[in-house]
């Protein structure tokens, strides 16, 4: 046993250190804290409940979020957010939050035979439900409101196409979430439209340096690969990497956005980016369930709403890199 | 094959080369891993050659700087499930101290070094305070961490990762100690590989050569008979504990140092990773018995098998398949190699 007196001697001593944090100041800072956008404040005052099933710590998800909380406050109204990746749990969260009687759900669908139940329960206590990012097929069925999502192989069509025009004939797709459906159909989509080879490659997106050797790997073992498209924005700064330095001059494109890929279009280490506007799929989900409530509107009459793809090009990089950085694209 | 006559004491008896040999825990992970090579290389031109090996090497290193502290830990009886958070932590920290908080970029980097420090002790104190398994005290700081990380992060950027760290004075000297490349042979090795190397040497003599190191042997191994023969079974966990956050404090800086930036979820996952390369390296899961150059030599064999798939171009969706079979290989290898040297003994 380490005596009494001692031990505190040891917790002050690497305590300390953490106290100059707190004396410092933000001259130096190269990054600025966000602050919470202002936007009007309107008075409706509805409760609705975000379930979704994006991984926390994902930047894809953290936007679908941002731009959810944002339409809440614009809006007026109390917007609670809850996920899980696994359907499952992800189908209880959805009967926890019908039970507290919102007044909209909205859901993404990832896995919709799971949801199903859970979904038609929530209906017929009267709650309209909208859902979100994927699913398309199964909403209407389901008797949901709307849909508003992007199309992974219509997007991943996009990307094939765009890199044909490049002149690009072998793609190397990366996967970084294993057994994730949306991914493997923008590889897919990618295929269609490209009319040259495709093959796709695992990585772990928790181990992004590992993720960019296997990239850096790849690409040295397989000469002939001369377009690299990625699946996620945090993957893409690793493909960016992998590809100098393997002296590798495979075109790179990707979709979703951060900052750092805004930056990669702006500067041409990437061609382009395809971005489906999560901030969208958040903020207009609830707008649309709060005119819903309040006027009985339903926008296109159910039809599915597409916020992608959206093509990031050189040509308008500069403007979104600042928005990325505050986290609404 | 000497024989020991029963009336010579065990523990003097001469032991013969070979059988002293086998009874290395890192002597399996050292066939498994020539084993490997020959394969890979034999197979693959790109896999043997200097810019193969900088990959693989690379992939290994990471993985093999947690590997040594975590295999340390488990030779003291204990898990560190949230070693591989804690990377991500000691990342996220430097990054929003400097380029949030406008700290001077060497300063945050100490004042994380204390944080994770913090952080181990805490760990080992729970641990020896009350007596619970180590396994759930560190699931405990893994799922809180895992909150705190993507909590604190989203708080500041309102994004999920932090970047631009290659924006503030002061970056290109740390880059150059922990994100830099040699050149050897045309291929760029990072210096993450020397530091490797360097931290499996210094864990060897540390368990081989000290006090300390016996202390590590003695409270994996018996507990309570140690205390009783005066080894500070407390102290020496405590300081394992330690010694695994400061790694992991070493391997999250290196990682938001080489790329600038580093994501809320960073290192999630990974724990049990480090578990593997300890294990297929010798370390039992009950403590008391294993080798930090044995969790180098098992990181190593995870690095050419991850990296050896990619050369040959095999479908990569398998490559857990792979793992998991070669733990199971690697761990009853050194089960059978282990009985027979012990049965001959006698």
């Amino acid at each position: 046993m380490i005596g009494k007196r001692r031990m505190w001697v040891v917790v002050a001593a690497i305590a300390a250190p953490m106290l100059v944090v707190s004396a410092c100041s933000s001259r130096n800072a190269v990054n600025k804290p966000h602050n919470q956008s202002g936007g009007g404040k309107g008075g409706y005052g509805y409760k609705i409940a975000v379930v979704t099933h994006g991984g926390a710590g994902d930047s894809f998800w953290s936007i679908v979020k941002n731009g959810a909380v944002q339409a809440g406050k614009d809006m007026g109204d109390t917007v609670t957010y809850q996920s899980d990746g696994d359907p499952t749990q992800q189908a209880k969260l959805i009967d926890a939050a019908a039970n507290a009687k919102p007044d909209g759900l909205v859901v993404s669908m990832a896995n919709p035979e799971a949801l199903k139940s859970s979904i038609e329960n929530a209906e017929k206590a009267g709650i309209p439900v909208i859902t979100i990012n994927s699913g398309e097929a199964q909403s209407k069925p389901y008797g949901a409101l709307s849909h508003i999502g992007s199309d992974e192989t219509i997007a991943g069509q996009a990307v094939g196409t765009e890199l044909k025009k490049e002149g690009v004939k072998n793609v190397l797709c990366v996967i970084q979430e294993a057994g994730n459906v949306g991914l493997e159909q923008r590889c897919a989509g990618v295929k269609d439209t490209l009319g040259g080879t495709v093959s796709n490659i695992q990585v772990d997106n928790n181990n992004l340096p590992a993720a960019q050797t296997i990239i850096k790997t790849k690409l040295q073992s397989d000469k002939s690969i001369d377009g690299v498209v990625t699946l996620g924005a945090q993957v893409a700064q690793v493909a960016e990497g992998a590809i100098s330095q393997s002296g590798s001059s495979a075109k790179l494109a990707t979709f979703d956005l951060n900052a750092d890929v805004a930056k990669g279009v702006e500067d041409g280490k990437i061609a382009f980016a395809v971005d489906q506007q999560p901030y969208l799929q958040g903020y207009l989900a609830v707008v649309m369930l709060t005119l819903y409530n309040s006027n009985l509107n339903v926008l296109g009459g159910g039809q599915p709403v597409l916020t992608g793809p959206n093509l990031i090009t050189k040509a308008n990089a500069a403007q979104v890199l600042k928005l990325a950085a505050g986290g609404t694209r | 094959m000497t024989a020991a006559t029963a009336t010579v004491d065990e523990r003097v008896a001469h032991v013969g080369i070979l059988r002293r040999i086998l009874l290395k825990p890192e002597f399996g992970a050292l066939i498994g891993a020539i084993v490997i090579f020959v394969f890979f290389a034999s197979q693959s031109d790109v896999f043997r050659s200097w810019t193969g090996a900088a990959n693989w090497l690379d992939v290994s290193a990471t993985l093999g700087l947690m590997a040594v502290p975590v295999a340390l830990l488990m030779i003291g009886g204990h898990f560190d499930l949230s070693a591989g958070v804690q990377v991500g932590t000691a990342g996220l920290a430097t990054g929003i101290m400097t380029t949030y908080w406008g700290l001077q970029l060497y300063a945050s980097w100490a004042v994380s070094l204390a944080l994770m420090l913090t952080i181990g002790f805490i760990n080992g104190f729970l641990v020896t305070r009350t007596g619970l398994p180590s396994f759930i005290i560190t699931l405990g700081m893994f799922l809180g961490l895992q909150g705190l990380n993507l909590g604190v992060t989203k708080q500041v950027t309102n994004t999920v990762q932090v970047g631009n760290l290659d924006l503030v004075p002061g970056y290109h000297a740390l880059n150059n100690i922990l994100g830099s490349t040699v050149t050897i042979g045309g291929a760029d090795f990072p210096v993450a590989i020397i530091w490797w190397v360097g931290f499996t040497i210094v864990a060897s003599w540390l368990l081989l050569k000290t006090r300390f190191g016996n202390w590590i042997f003695a409270t994996g191994g018996e507990p309570n008979a140690s205390k009783n023969v005066g080894v500070r079974t407390d102290r020496t966990t405590i300081a394992l504990f330690m010694m695994t956050s400061f790694m992991a404090w070493f391997v999250g800086s290196t990682q938001i140092v080489r790329f600038a930036t580093i994501q809320a979820q960073s290192g999630i996952g990974q724990e049990l990773y480090y578990i593997v390369a300890a294990v297929i390296g010798g370390c039992l899961l009950t403590g008391g018995y294993g080798s930090a150059i044995g969790a180098s030599l098992g990181a190593l064999i995870f690095g050419m098998t991850e990296v050896g798939i990619v050369n040959l171009n095999w479908n990569s969706d398998w490559f857990k398949l792979f793992v998991g079979v070669m733990l199971l290989l690697a761990v009853l290898a050194n089960q059978f190699v282990r009985r027979f040297a012990e049965q001959s003994r006698r």
